[in-house]
């Protein structure tokens, strides 16, 4: 810091092209891996993944001699498997509306739209980025959560399935898309509501808390709406149990991405007019 | 070059930019000059495309910035609210914005030493001094040695090195051709870097001239004058366009004539003059005067209308 005053004029460089969708995603890659609230969150969707399956399993097993016939039917693997990701759908989606509500609340958007003003490019790649990341690292998750916990049964000779089973390849992958939807419909409503707190409660509102409300509802009512629901649609990727209540898997992961493409669509139409 | 055509910015009710136009011109430091809340802030936010205006347009190089397909190259921009993601170091957010157009590592390197953080470039940018976070934001303004320099209060949060040091980088950035523009609410500070002034005030222009020509013009020709005579004086001065008044005896203090019309007027009646100075008046005097009559005008219309 000290020959400030000494030091030359500005160098020169060469003009080196236009801006382009892959530079800005790598720009976004840059972002994205340079902030520690990635990694804290990553870390706890991972730890969560993996470790509440292991735990459940091992809570399972202690217990099993103990357990009414009834008790045992009711235990399926892949609702132990698949556990941890019905938590660590939170750290998924806090990070997805941090992706893009940090930029708004540290002004970092303004340097960022500056460098591409035509802004939707940064949505893309911010959605493209984050999903491919959260994806690489959630599929990994799911089936280690898998294999863990399977082997923490194994040890009892309980509760046994393999991914060659029906439906179980699918419900533990599902698991992994699931998370990767999550954070991109996240990540819509961060870009849309521009506001940290404001996203994650409008985020919870629409997975925690309007679900329970439709019990209050009657029964004809709940069964008709709650499974269009964007939680209850999404769950069934990676719900090994369906029936006239539920969609199917296909169809609910479909409804569930629809979702998420009205969200990022919504908000790249605010994003482009809006004021910054 | 900038060039703003009638731009206009609402803000609700609220008014913060009123029909400007102006031109920056290349190879010269063209300062922007008002009080704060005049509307320097949000025209800057107009020209990045950050904020749509509500009437009239501005162009850089004669486009639109969106429209630019590689505006570092073209603008580099320093804003004066933070522009930066205080949890990322001050390389990583160079390295960032540089990717956007493919500008290489090095460069990041080369405006790092060049600004003097080489010895920070890894830690956290919010840890940084507001004069620190302002080279990190000037360094990103370099970044794609840009054809427009914008900066918004460049010198705010400067230590008096870095002040000597902003003013010498605009002076030479203008000399190498470029079109510099620099917002200010400190006259004293345009005066020693700009040599052009576009002056706001209530998000309209007061004035757009050469800086010398602002001085000039704004100093309004008082003369200090010192003389036992003085009622004898003021009534051989009387004019439509002189105005004469009196703090203390025998001083008066005379505007509309020069100082050799009063010299050659009091010698025509056989005044004793002790004193006849020509006052220059200060550049913040000039400056408070044009914008304070600006300011009154518009609150007065907005008491009038709420009337």
């Amino acid at each position: 810091m000290s020959s400030l005053a000494q030091v030359g004029q500005l160098p020169r460089l060469p003009h080196t092209g236009r801006v382009t969708q892959a530079r800005v995603a790598l720009s976004e890659w840059t972002k994205l891996r340079s902030l520690r609230s990635t990694r804290w969150s990553l870390l706890a969707a991972i730890v969560l993944t993996i470790g509440l399956p292991a735990l459940f399993a091992a809570v399972t097993s202690s217990h099993w001699g103990s357990m009414s016939p009834h008790e045992r039917a009711d235990r399926h693997p892949l609702d132990i498997a698949l556990a941890g990701v019905n938590v660590s759908q939170l750290a998924v989606a806090v990070l997805g509306v941090l992706v893009i509500t940090g930029e708004y609340s540290t002004g970092m958007i303004r340097a960022s739209f500056s460098a591409v003003p035509k802004r939707l490019p940064v949505l893309w790649a911010k959605t493209a980025v984050f999903g491919v990341v959260t994806f690489l690292l959630m599929l990994p998750s799911v089936l280690i959560a898998f294999w863990a916990s399977q082997a923490i049964l194994s040890r009892h000779h309980i509760l046994q399935v393999s991914l060659s089973d029906h439906g179980v390849a699918r419900s533990v992958i599902g698991g992994a898309v699931f998370l990767l939807l999550v954070g991109i419909f996240a990540l819509g409503i961060g870009a849309i509501v521009r506001n940290t707190a404001g996203a994650i409660a409008t985020f919870a509102a629409i997975f925690f808390v309007i679900p329970p409300l439709m019990n209050v509802l009657p029964a004809s009512w709940n069964h008709a709406i709650t499974k269009y629901l964007p939680s209850e649609a999404g769950r069934q990727l990676f719900s090994p149990t369906h029936d006239s209540t539920s969609l199917s898997p296909l169809w609910g992961g479909l409804l569930f991405a629809g979702y998420c493409a009205f969200a990022i669509a919504l908000a790249a139409v605010l994003l482009v007019r809006r004021d910054t | 070059m900038i060039e703003a055509r009638a731009l206009t910015k609402d803000y609700g009710d609220k008014r913060a930019v009123d029909g400007l136009s102006f031109t920056v011109r290349p190879g010269i430091v063209t300062g922007f000059l008002g009080p704060n809340g005049s509307g320097k802030s949000t025209t800057m936010r107009l020209i990045l495309g950050l904020d749509a205006p509500t009437a009239g347009d501005v162009t850089v190089n004669g486009k639109h910035y969106r429209d630019l397909p590689a505006p570092l190259h073209e603008v580099g921009a320093l804003l004066e609210a933070r522009s930066l993601h205080g949890g990322r170091s001050a390389y990583d957010h160079l390295r960032a914005l540089a990717q956007t157009h493919g500008i290489p590592r090095r460069r990041v390197d080369e405006l790092i030493d060049l600004v003097g953080l080489h010895d920070v470039a890894r830690k956290r940018a919010g840890k940084f001094s507001l004069g620190m976070g302002q080279r990190l934001g000037i360094a990103a303004a370099l970044l794609g040695d840009p054809s427009t320099v914008m900066l918004d209060e460049p010198v705010n949060g400067l230590d008096p090195e870095g002040i000597h040091w902003m003013r010498n980088l605009l002076k030479g950035l203008a000399s190498e051709g470029r079109t510099v523009f620099v917002s200010s609410h400190l006259m004293s500070e345009m005066a020693l870097t700009a040599d052009h002034l576009i002056v706001i005030g209530r998000g309209r222009k007061i004035a757009d001239t050469s800086t010398h020509e602002f001085v000039s013009r704004a100093s309004g020709n008082i003369v200090l004058v010192r003389t036992p005579q003085a009622t004898e004086l003021e009534s051989q001065l009387a004019g439509p366009d002189v105005t004469v008044t009196t703090n203390e005896p025998e001083l008066l203090e005379i505007r509309g004539l020069t100082a050799r019309q009063i010299g050659e007027a009091a010698s025509a009646h056989q005044i004793v003059l002790h004193e006849l100075t020509p006052q220059v008046a200060s550049l913040e005097e000039a400056f408070m005067t044009l914008t304070r009559d600006d300011v009154e005008f518009r609150t007065l219309a907005a008491g009038e209308r709420v009337a």
